[in-house]
């Protein structure tokens, strides 16, 4: 990837996650994060929640993938953060939820050779990270 | 039980060796859905000039996670694990993690807010290798829900 082809404003492409009941499951052993809020609709309503709701990583770990794949390195994403402001409600049906992101460049440094990648990141309309921000070396 | 004030300015000294494995590695994928080879296969992940399996952006969470249930489950810190919802996560690499690697974590709690009931417990991980050179420094912010929050 060339450095002066990029512009701030920049989209760098979209996706759509599906998460269903399976995909926390299998994020929770993968990781080791077994709140059951993450997989019991009886816990999960116990502490006034909507029902199950997905890990909070697992969306910011799929989220990236944009990233991993624009990069072309995963090993070029330097720093990543975001907060979680809303939970995604996974709902026991086959199709489970839908998670859409969005990339756009929001800042570059040209001394660093960086690029700051801005991501919106929505379920059912509504953000559910904000400022989800990765910065990416770029070779 | 409410959260124990006393918390912020903890710190927990860098604890068990974590070993990263490649099946783990390949499993982590799996589960965020990333799909670039190089968490695959070592030849890919090689030829991005990486030693060995690269781990997701997000792997170094597993040990992030340890080191905050030392936290979490510590009798003195008040805090219930159902009540917990994650708000808050920031990853700054300072160099890839690959499989092979031995990491440790030292845990920091910096602040500790009350929230209506609750409380807001930034933490952070610094990350190294059993040798001591720096891998990874996460900061996390869990809320811990008060009743009816």
């Amino acid at each position: 990837m060339d450095f002066s082809s990029l512009a701030i404003g920049q989209e760098i492409g979209s996706c759509t996650i599906n998460v269903s009941r399976a995909d926390l499951v299998r994020y929770a052993g993968a990781s080791g994060d077994f709140n059951p809020i993450h997989f019991n609709e009886r816990i999960a309503r116990d502490v006034e929640l909507p029902g199950v709701i997905a890990h909070g990583m697992f969306t910011m770990g799929a989220a990236v993938q944009l990233v991993s794949d624009w990069a072309g390195d995963p090993g070029a994403v330097l720093d990543y953060q975001t907060r979680f402001t809303r939970p995604v409600p996974v709902p026991d049906t086959d199709a489970g939820a839908q998670i859409a992101v969005v990339g756009v460049i929001g800042a570059l440094d040209a001394e660093q050779s960086t690029a700051r990648v801005d991501l919106t990141v929505t379920s059912g309309g509504q953000k559910v990270l904000v400022k989800a921000q990765a910065v990416v070396k770029v070779a | 039980m409410s959260i124990n004030p006393d918390l912020q300015g903890r710190s927990y000294p860098a604890g068990p060796v974590y070993e990263v494995g490649r099946e783990k590695i390949r499993e982590f994928a799996l589960a965020v859905k990333a799909t670039n080879p190089a968490h695959f296969d070592v030849a890919a992940a090689q030829e991005l000039g990486h030693a060995d399996l690269l781990a997701p952006p997000t792997f170094a969470i597993i040990v992030a996670q340890r080191a905050d249930a030392r936290l979490i489950e510590d009798s003195t810190s008040g805090i219930d694990f159902s009540r917990v919802v994650h708000a808050e996560q920031r990853f700054t690499h300072h160099r890839p993690i690959v499989a092979g690697d031995k990491l440790v974590a030292a845990l920091h709690v910096d602040a500790v807010r009350a929230m209506g009931g609750g409380a807001m417990i930034s933490t952070r991980a610094e990350i190294t290798s059993s040798d001591g050179d720096p891998v990874a420094t996460t900061r996390s912010a869990i809320l811990v829900r008060g009743e009816g929050q």
